[in-house]
């Protein structure tokens, strides 16, 4: 048994059917206890105070904004080379959950900015890059939206996430050259020498594993329902034949 | 390739409307900025190395769903499809095409409407030169945002949607190198990210969008 039998439309219903709560549960167990813990067991920053919380939503949304379009970039590459149909469908499922975790991304940081940069907006290199991704989310989603003939919407879109892909990494450079940045370097590399403290360290990567569970459960739940609503519009189309 | 491409030119200039449209537009946001920011001429002189490529931007963006929409209409793209020309010919012939009637003359105005602008004397050669090397860039991708919505009926918004957010990068180097020579600083470093964008662009979307015509035309 192959790996790609995974993704014949009726063995993803049986499988992610079951697998589906637990990725839930698992998710909300690791929000619940990194957000409490977060919020109420570490303490304040010296120099920021309680407003250094909002990393716990702050970061892994801004994680998941980029890596759900990667996700949309691997999907519709998968669905260019072998023409499987859910995985058109899984791409097309993250697009609007991208586009959320990159909002809440920017209105996490516009609240954290307004105390400690005294502004909710700069036009600093990671917030416009943020901006232009949320652009590039809007375009893909009305790309969909657009085309009627879901093989033609599923082709093209492919196209235009793989050339988007090219020209949003050359927009974060862009605005690099643009404009010089506000925002701190990363907090959260290995090979960084100076990293979040431990105390706030753990919660995060809590917070991270929640995000990314909540993510995979709204994609595989998104795509069924992708996958219900086409086999609903066969089923007219045939009921209308006869 | 090159009758293709005389041919678009000669359909450009008899049927008129477009060749001139994006001229006058772009005459018009000139226009209209000072009267709405006010005439203070330093403020102008700050903001008009942006204005003027925000400006040859949105010029260019208008005339862009006329590059396929006709020849989708009456067939002659389904033809061309046949043709011993690829398809990636055929969409870089369109793209030349588009800049020759677009690009050049927006190219070539843009200095005379510096005037208006009151732009810095230093920066009209970069202004210049930054136009001519970044307008084939705008008209490139604008041919792949076009291809993109060739089939739809109100693919107009949509294309404009698409493709402002491809055209960041061009626009931050673009204005980028003429604010610097503006400034006095030395602009090359934005000049030639510009030139290797333009070049990337006639390199690869050639071929994403002769992807996107097969799609459609199906």
């Amino acid at each position: 048994m192959s790996f790609w039998e995974y993704a014949n439309p009726k063995k993803f219903m049986g499988w992610t059917a079951p697998v589906l709560p637990y990725v839930f549960g698992a998710a909300a167990l690791c929000l619940t206890v990194g957000l409490v813990w977060g919020f109420f067991f570490t303490p304040d920053d010296y120099r920021q105070g309680s407003t250094v919380k909002i990393i716990y939503l702050h970061v892994p949304a801004a994680l998941m904004a980029i890596n759900a379009w990667i996700m949309m970039l691997v999907a519709s590459l998968i669905w260019v080379v072998r023409r499987h149909h859910v995985s058109a469908l899984a791409a097309r499922a993250a697009g609007p959950i991208g586009l959320v975790m990159t909002l809440i991304a920017l209105f996490t940081g516009a609240i954290w900015g307004q105390p400690m940069w005294g502004t909710y907006w700069a036009w600093d290199p990671r917030l416009t890059s943020f901006l232009i991704l949320f652009l590039f989310y809007l375009g893909y989603m009305a790309m969909w939206e657009a085309i009627e003939d879901p093989d033609t919407a599923a082709d093209l879109t492919s196209v235009l996430c793989m050339v988007g892909s090219v020209f949003a990494i050359l927009s974060r450079y862009a605005v690099n050259f643009w404009n010089q940045g506000l925002h701190q370097g990363a907090s959260l590399s290995l090979d960084a020498e100076e990293n979040v403290s431990d105390v706030f360290w753990i919660p995060l990567v809590i917070c991270i594993a929640g995000f990314v569970l909540l993510f995979i459960g709204l994609v595989l739940l998104r795509t069924r329902t992708e996958i219900r609503a086409r086999r609903i519009r066969a089923l007219e189309a045939r009921a209308r034949r006869a | 390739m090159i009758a293709l491409l005389l041919r678009d030119l000669r359909l450009a200039v008899r049927a008129g409307g477009g060749f001139g449209l994006g001229l006058a537009f772009f005459l018009i946001v000139i226009v209209l900025v000072p009267l709405g920011v006010g005439p203070q001429t330093a403020l102008l002189t700050s903001i008009a190395p942006g204005i003027l490529w925000v400006a040859s931007l949105l010029a260019a963006l208008l005339s862009l769903d006329r590059i396929f929409a006709l020849d989708f209409e009456d067939g002659s793209l389904g033809l061309l499809a046949t043709s011993p020309l690829p398809m990636e010919g055929a969409a870089l012939a369109k793209a030349l095409a588009h800049w020759i009637t677009t690009g050049l003359p927006l190219t070539l105005a843009a200095p005379a409407l510096g005037f208006l602008l009151s732009l810095a004397p230093e920066a009209y050669g970069y202004l210049l030169l930054s136009l001519l090397l970044g307008t084939p860039a705008l008209s490139m991708i604008g041919t792949f945002g076009a291809a993109l919505t060739v089939g739809l009926r109100r693919g107009g918004l949509l294309l404009s949607l698409l493709v402002l957010p491809l055209y960041v990068p061009t626009l931050i180097y673009g204005a980028e190198a003429v604010r610097r020579g503006a400034d006095g600083q030395d602009a090359s470093g934005a000049l030639i990210l510009l030139g290797v964008i333009t070049a990337g662009c006639f390199a690869v979307l050639p071929f994403a969008t002769a992807a996107t015509l097969r799609i459609n035309l199906r």
